[in-house]
């Protein structure tokens, strides 16, 4: 996708970015809110060493797509010509 | 678990103020791991420990937020077809058993000569390696801007030319990002290198990233990529092993995430608008700054263990605030700079583009 040239008609995420937005938002008052409870379990430690990490991969992927369609919606993406790497 | 009950209430509590202060620092680390690679988290635990966070809980909620960025990084870049993955998960697997060699070497360290001897180790090995790699990473930059060849592809160097010649059977694997067959037992010492400098410093791209590029021929932007992949194994597998002991705070780890994946996104997508030798430019500048930071804290640990006289109360404050100071300082230019290379590489395509409408006659 590019900012300028033939994919400016395209239509903005902007969908994706406010469903993307509000599920994130969503997830962080759950752990702020939650944030004793959520800290005693994690941090025992052994086989609980799963959960951070589970929080970890569900996090980046609700946030990251949000903030990938932010980007976009602000109109700020990849260069048109894609850089020639070998 | 005596500990680990003792680590819990250790966990911070968490206002407005700080959330504001982890997000900003996470989102102004993202962009330069976003554009290099890796770089950030030299920054990220010192200002967890300013906030009153112990240095463990800091180090392995920094790791937390390593790999969930790192991933983000990894997969937007390779959009864009800069990422080799396997050479990212074979120069991962050897850095992860890297960093479990340089934990040991920390911990035999610190049980000798306490938390002074395992701060003076960490800062001379900052000194010493950013001095080197850094210095010859600007240099190259430096080279490369004088001589006028900026759009030229990257060639490679003496060293990755011969490491690209040898054949030793049985252990030659093709790699993407270097065009070309080369032995894995290259690739071993290397990989252990980023991995053990990670351990120590908590950057193992300052590294991954020149040894990809000098050692084995990677494009800049390639290695840069491709450091996003070792830096998610080892987070991942560092990660795990600190939340075994209960040390991960995830609100903090999370909330660095918050700003991080905004600005790892912004710095991949700032990479498709530049010249390839930029990412050496950012890359030499920050480590050459970042040298100095610790470069000041050496007086101090060698007073703390009694090496030489020692030093008033005062001028520790004055050397930690300084080299606290510079340290931001760093990642600020450092952002700085792929934001203005980026705002130049869009108004140029900008002009580009009304060029050729201009020309085409549409208008």
């Amino acid at each position: 996708m590019s900012g300028y040239g033939k994919n400016v008609r395209k239509k903005k995420p902007y969908g994706n970015m406010i469903i993307m937005g509000i599920l994130s938002i969503a997830l962080y008052a759950a752990l702020l809110l939650n944030q004793d409870v959520i800290n005693n379990i994690f941090g025992k430690g052994g086989v609980y060493a799963f959960l951070p990490i589970i929080t970890a991969f569900v996090f980046s992927y609700f946030h990251g797509a949000f903030t990938g369609s932010f980007w976009t919606v602000l109109g700020v993406e990849a260069a048109k010509k894609k850089r020639e790497v070998k | 678990m005596q500990d680990v009950v003792q680590v819990v209430s250790n966990f911070i509590s968490l206002d407005a103020v700080t959330i504001g202060y982890l997000f900003v620092v996470g989102f102004v680390g993202g962009l330069v791991s976003g554009f290099i690679g890796s770089g950030g988290a030299f920054v990220l635990t010192p200002a967890m420990m300013s906030l009153g966070v112990p240095g463990l809980v800091a180090v392995a909620s920094n790791m937390c937020h390593k790999f969930p960025k790192a991933l983000i990084g990894a997969v937007k870049r390779a959009k864009y077809g800069q990422v080799d993955v396997k050479l990212g998960v074979v120069l991962g697997i050897s850095a992860e058993a890297g960093v479990l060699y340089g934990a040991h070497i920390q911990e035999n360290i610190k049980k000798a000569f306490g938390d002074a001897g395992s701060n003076l180790y960490v800062s001379v090995a900052f000194v010493v390696i950013l001095a080197v790699v850094g210095g010859f990473v600007l240099r190259d930059a430096w080279k490369t801007y004088r001589s006028g060849n900026t759009h030229e592809e990257e060639k490679a160097t003496k060293l990755a030319k011969w490491v690209q010649s040898i054949n030793i059977p049985g252990t030659m694997v093709y790699f993407k990002a270097l065009n070309a067959r080369i032995s894995v037992l290259f690739t071993i010492p290397l990989g252990f290198a980023t991995g053990m400098l990670a351990a120590t410093i908590a950057v193992g791209g300052f590294i991954g990233v020149p040894s990809m590029i000098y050692v084995l021929g990677a494009p800049s932007l390639m290695a840069s990529a491709t450091e996003l992949v070792i830096a998610f194994v080892m987070g991942l597998g560092g990660s795990f092993k600190y939340a075994m002991s209960g040390l991960v705070d995830i609100r903090l780890a999370m909330i660095i995430l918050a700003g991080s994946l905004f600005g790892i996104q912004l710095g991949a997508i700032g990479t498709t608008y530049v010249k390839p030798f930029m990412i050496k430019v950012v890359m030499g500048v920050i480590m050459v700054i970042v040298l100095f930071s610790r470069g000041l804290m050496v007086p101090v640990y060698l007073s703390q263990l009694g090496l030489i006289q020692t030093l008033s109360e005062e001028t520790v404050k004055i050397l930690k605030t300084t080299s606290f100071a510079i340290m931001i300082a760093a990642l600020l230019l450092g952002a700085f700079i792929v934001l203005r290379a980026m705002w130049q590489g869009r108004k140029a395509e900008k002009m580009q583009h009304s060029q050729d409408v201009l020309e085409h006659g549409k208008v």
